[in-house]
């Protein structure tokens, strides 16, 4: 290998050798991990919706509030230094229930409140979940649509 | 039997996610985004109610959940409301949630430092 | 004009090498809890050092490193002529903040984690060619301030892959002096190679021991062959932060180019931090490379236990806008050659 800007067979021979020295990341553990991690936060969501339920809301109604408390719970892990060294080894298990979109809003909020409340927490707050908003309600609203024009509202 | 369910149903869609994650070279931020997303289609085609059905909270404290409660609140909003509904149920839906997320990491902000 | 003191293509040879009279290296608590622990000046444990930002925090350090390297040569800020420094943080806030305090002429550098050594090799050039008597040399990096601008917020819960560095929290410091301070000399720097940019293609930007190995293989090269050397002229070859992945790649490279130094060459990145304290490949920042350096191998050419080191920084020069941009990494790696003294003074 030569050049100081490799061309298109350098780069690709040198990806090659790359990925033969790089260490296999530990799979299996991994994903045994995101799967307790995940399981026991909706597990603990599954306990508070079971609580609204006890005090008389219905099932379909109780999700709402279920939400709003593990919401405040994954904020509230956040701010005391907790959820990322969750993060660290339960990988999407935490990342990808609502208790990690709330850390995504969290972070940010107290990293940038040093530059200030508006400029800083106000417009950092949704650098991450931002993206996950944008997506969700676009592929919502395309899905909805296309939903009433085929199959109809029943 | 809900809770295993639950734990069960939530546990099998983050080691999705996290198949995701370590089989391609998309971020952490971009499986959140496909995940989304995905929730949104399968709704649409009906078939993540079943999966709330069977798994409870395990279907919709991820973030599949999500994208099932910003389709789902869209479609009762149209069959209440007509089109606007599109425009409106899906943030009606997730409303709570979302202003909860703000109101708590805002007084968060307030309240404490990042710590290292 | 023939530049007299340039050999081969890309090194210069120093007339009046210019001698290290002090150097320092300040680490955080988790580098204090590594390998190299014992030999560190001084560890922070307080991340935020009492102040209110993280680059604050990194600003401090570099102050700390910087006013006690020259309390260890005995001198003051006063005495020196130029002071050469770089961090990671957009702007170098972090050495203008700290330049701000010194009230000494400043030069601010970029080359990301190879800034210790391009800070050696200009300082040794100032004072070769009689610009200056004293020259400042100092280099940062804070694990926190490189998370939040390279990737998450701090409190944002992400695994790491297996190919992530850990950002080195510290800062190190070294004064260079004219040969007539030979006698109160630790060691002195002899040569430098300066090197090129190189690009492989590398894109991810948790993998720059990837990225930055062929930048290093080829500094590594060049020097070798501007001398007419082999790599055994030297004791030690020290990369900077390659960590592990990028030092087996760097050791590919150079014996594709007909070296083979596996027993010859270190690297700083891997030396840091040991596999028990979950920083994957190994440390990074342009602290890690600095901090080592300037206590671990600064000691041993005191000490005697080596004589001749060449010290290779190597640097990743990208931006998060460029990564997002899809572009790949350059690179950068200068190295400069360091002997021993056995007859300074040194304590």
């Amino acid at each position: 290998m030569g050049g100081i800007k490799a061309d298109q067979d350098q780069a690709k021979a040198y990806s090659e050798m790359t990925k033969r020295v790089t260490p296999n990341a530990p799979l299996f553990k991994n994903i045994v991990l995101a799967f307790l991690v995940g399981g026991t936060i909706c597990t603990i969501g599954q306990g508070v919706l079971n609580l609204f339920v006890a005090f008389g809301f219905s099932p379909e109604e109780a999700v709402t509030p279920t939400l709003g408390v593990m919401i405040a719970l994954g904020v509230s892990l956040t701010a005391g230094g907790i959820y990322d060294e969750i993060g660290r080894f339960g990988g999407m298990g935490s990342a990808l229930p609502i208790t990690g979109f709330a850390n995504s809003i969290a972070a940010p909020a107290l990293e940038y409140k040093r530059e200030g409340f508006v400029l800083g927490v106000g417009a950092k707050m949704f650098t991450v979940a931002g993206p996950v908003l944008v997506y969700g309600t676009i592929t919502a609203i395309i899905v909805a649509a296309l939903r009433w024009l085929l199959v109809g509202i029943s | 039997m809900d809770f295993l369910f639950a734990f069960l149903i939530g546990g099998l869609l983050c080691v999705a996610a996290q198949l995701v994650l370590e089989l391609t070279s998309l971020t952490p931020a971009h499986v959140m985004v496909l995940f989304v997303s995905l929730g949104a289609v399968v709704s649409g085609l009906g078939l993540y109610q079943p999966l709330v059905d069977l798994g409870g909270a395990g279907a919709t404290i991820p973030l599949p959940g999500f994208g099932h409660a910003l389709v789902q609140g869209i479609l009762k909003a149209i069959s209440q409301e007509g089109a606007l509904g599109l425009l409106t149920g899906g943030f009606t839906a997730t409303a709570a949630g979302i202003s909860v997320a703000i109101l708590a990491s805002w007084v968060a902000a307030l309240l404490f430092d990042p710590k290292s | 004009m023939v530049a007299s003191k340039r050999i081969g293509q890309q090194t210069l040879a120093f007339q009046n090498p210019p001698v290290i009279l002090g150097a320092v290296a300040i680490v955080g608590q988790k580098e204090g809890e590594g390998p190299l622990g014992g030999f560190f000046d001084q560890i922070e444990a307080d991340p935020l050092l009492g102040e209110k930002t993280w680059e604050r925090a990194e600003s401090r350090l570099l102050q700390q490193a910087a006013n006690l390297c020259l309390q260890k040569a005995d001198l003051v800020p006063g005495d020196v002529d130029f002071l050469l420094a770089g961090d990671l943080l957009n702007q170098i806030i972090a050495s203008s903040f700290c330049a701000r305090e010194l009230n000494v002429p400043f030069l601010g550098l970029y080359g990301a984690c190879s800034t210790m050594a391009q800070g050696m090799a200009l300082g040794g050039m100032l004072i070769d060619g009689g610009m200056a008597e004293l020259v400042l040399n100092c280099v940062s990096s804070h694990h926190e301030t490189a998370e939040r601008q390279y990737r998450y917020p701090t409190e944002f819960a992400s695994q790491r892959t297996q190919t992530a560095q850990w950002t080195v929290t510290g800062a190190g410091a070294i004064v260079l002096g004219s040969s007539s301070f030979a006698k109160t000399g630790l060691a002195r720097v002899t040569e430098a190679t300066l090197g090129r940019v190189v690009d492989y293609g590398i894109k991810d930007p948790n993998n720059m021991g990837a990225a930055m190995a062929p930048a290093a293989a080829d500094t590594i090269a060049q020097h070798l062959a501007d001398t007419d050397r082999k790599p055994s002229h030297y004791d030690a070859i020290i990369t900077g932060d390659l960590g592990t992945v990028g030092k087996k790649l760097v050791l590919q490279l150079l014996e594709q180019k007909g070296w083979q130094v596996p027993s010859l060459l270190h690297d700083c990145g891997e030396m840091i931090f040991d596999a028990a304290q979950d920083a994957h490949a190994g440390g990074s920042g342009c602290a890690c490379s600095a901090t080592v350096f300037c206590s671990y191998w600064l000691k041993k050419l005191q000490a005697g236990a080596l004589k001749r080191l060449l010290f290779v920084a190597t640097g990743a020069l990208f931006s998060p806008t460029s990564y997002q941009q899809g572009e790949s990494i350059p690179s950068v790696a200068h190295a400069v050659v360091v002997e021993g003294m056995p007859n300074g003074g040194g304590s």
